[in-house]
């Protein structure tokens, strides 16, 4: 049912757990009907410096959040934030058909928490206005 | 690794055929490949097959050979049941009893007469075990009620339903009776007398017999439209030609699971409670799912917090492990067990539970390797789950 390269990062996923005092975090799903993932990110000079994933769900939720770190880490903001699920399930090998909404899930993160980080510099700019979700 | 035998703990799924009814099929693919309805010797030699299946599985199921139709499945024997009743009884009336932990083949049916066809349906709740509650059965029977279709014992958290209790209610209210006892052959007693039932339907691939093979049991008196129309083979409710070989070996698996049943069902009820313990005592935040006692010898269905089933279920296969999530009638989707959620299980929870279903081949070593990696798939799995706080 899954490429060697989902089983690959199911069994080995990288860059598993959190980020104390994370720059952007983002945390997509819902674990009543569908997968939870949490996306923690460190950013220096605009760049990804550090990421960071935490993740309920079935093999391909986990293979496509580990993979989808490690297609973000030292990218810029700019271009992590354009990460597709398209790419985040084409550099899997492909997944199949029901299991597609699980790459939605990854790129989704990744956008919530660049957006996290975002929102958070704006609100320092604008005198450290913060917003706590 | 070398070469490691597979400990297969998914039964409920399928089981493999027992070299016994391997050989007794054989010769009916072979040099007996009549049809049955044939006149001459070939042909006679296949009807001579088919009526000995037919009173070996009605000795067993204590009725007459005239009351066993022979169909493809399980859920063609379950479809027959209920749009057969439904259909002939249309004019009696428009209601059907069924429980909320049905198997899909009784459920789908039920929903498509419901929407499609314009019958009233009540889906009768169960309790935090999965057991339906007479007492809910006499009080949903109306004026229309034409059918009440019950399962045995659930294929999910393998619970036994009051059956003969529900039975004798209906029998009292002259209401026609069917249950899908699938997963009870081989394990508990199929004598419809005792279980007051008017119709029950058996899958042959579930007790060490062949895929492809079913039975519908039809109490006399009790009135079916046909579910195919043709030459008009098992008592013209069932026409086709007759899958000669498949019914003698439904019937040969269903006599050896017979004699083995008790002995076999105290043997698996042990190796269940070992590993059932074992899980509970070595793994915090899981529960057993269904009825502690009244459950199926072979069954542990065990729910996991914090994580989703199919990653057990892979990490599971990577240890050469073959066990299930939910049912595996709904593998695909990820959506939680209508059966847990009908019980209260909370659907977080409920996508965390793992079938495993025991058999004849599996022995207390099988048990121990399962609980030997138990503990550290779900611990690794948990580290990765932003559910869980340690």
């Amino acid at each position: 049912m899954y490429s060697e390269l989902v089983m690959q990062h199911f069994t080995d996923p990288q860059n598993v757990g959190v980020i104390d005092e994370p720059d952007g975090v983002g945390k997509v799903g819902n674990p009543m009907c569908g997968d939870v993932m949490e996306m923690f990110i460190k950013v220096k000079e605009n760049h990804i410096e550090d990421v960071k994933f935490r993740t309920f769900g079935c093999g391909a939720a986990i293979a496509t959040s580990s993979i989808a770190t490690e297609m973000i880490k030292g990218k810029s903001l700019d271009e992590a934030v354009n990460l597709s699920n398209k790419a985040v399930a084409d550099a899997l090998g492909g997944l199949p058909a029901q299991k597609m909404h699980c790459s939605n899930l990854a790129a989704d993160a990744v956008r919530a928490a660049i957006e996290d980080y975002r929102s958070k510099e704006k609100g320092t700019k604008n005198e450290g206005e913060q917003r706590e979700e | 690794m070398g070469e490691r035998r597979v400990v297969y703990l998914d039964h409920a799924a399928t089981t493999a055929v027992h070299p016994q009814v391997i050989e007794a099929m054989l010769p009916y693919y072979g040099e007996r490949y009549g049809n049955a309805s044939s006149v001459h010797s070939l042909g006679r030699e296949a009807r001579q097959a088919v009526d000995n299946a037919r009173a070996t599985v009605a000795e067993i199921l204590n009725c007459s050979p005239r009351e066993i139709i022979f169909t493809s499945c399980g859920t063609e024997s379950d479809n027959l049941a209920i749009r057969g009743v439904c259909w002939m009884r249309r004019r009696q009336g428009d209601h059907a009893i069924t429980s909320s932990v049905e198997h899909h083949a009784v459920s789908h049916t039920c929903e498509q007469m419901e929407r499609q066809f314009g019958f009233e349906v009540t889906y009768l709740p169960v309790d935090e075990y999965g057991r339906v509650d007479p007492a809910d059965v006499e009080r949903a029977i109306a004026d229309t009620t034409i059918l009440i279709s019950i399962i045995y014992a659930n294929n999910e958290v393998g619970t036994v339903e009051p059956i003969a209790e529900i039975g004798e209610i209906a029998r009292r209210r002259g209401i026609p009776f069917h249950t899908d006892a699938v997963q009870a052959a081989g394990a508990l007693s199929l004598d419809v007398q005792e279980l007051n039932v008017d119709l029950l339907t058996l899958s042959g691939h579930k007790f060490y017999g062949p895929k492809g093979v079913g039975v519908l049991y039809v109490r006399e008196g009790t009135e079916l439209l046909c579910s195919q129309t043709g030459g008009g083979h098992e008592w013209g409710l069932r026409s086709g030609t007759e899958n000669v070989a498949g019914i003698v070996g439904l019937a040969t698996a269903l006599k050896l699971a017979e004699e083995r049943r008790e002995k076999e069902s105290r043997r698996l009820t042990a190796l269940r409670d070992r590993l059932v313990e074992g899980v509970l005592s070595s793994i915090d935040h899981c529960w057993l799912l269904g009825h502690p006692s009244q459950r199926l010898p072979n069954n542990a269905n065990i729910a996991f917090e914090y994580v989703e089933g199919e990653g057990i279920l892979l990490a599971l296969d990577m240890e050469g492990i073959a066990a299930s999530s939910g049912s595996a009638c709904s593998t695909g989707s990820s959506d939680a067990s209508h059966v847990a959620l009908a019980m209260g299980v909370k659907p977080e929870v409920a996508r965390g539970a793992i079938r495993m279903t025991l058999g004849h081949e599996n022995t207390e070593e099988d048990v121990d390797r399962v609980l030997e990696v138990f503990p550290g798939i779900v611990q690794r799995l948990r580290a990765m789950s932003p559910l869980y706080e340690a």
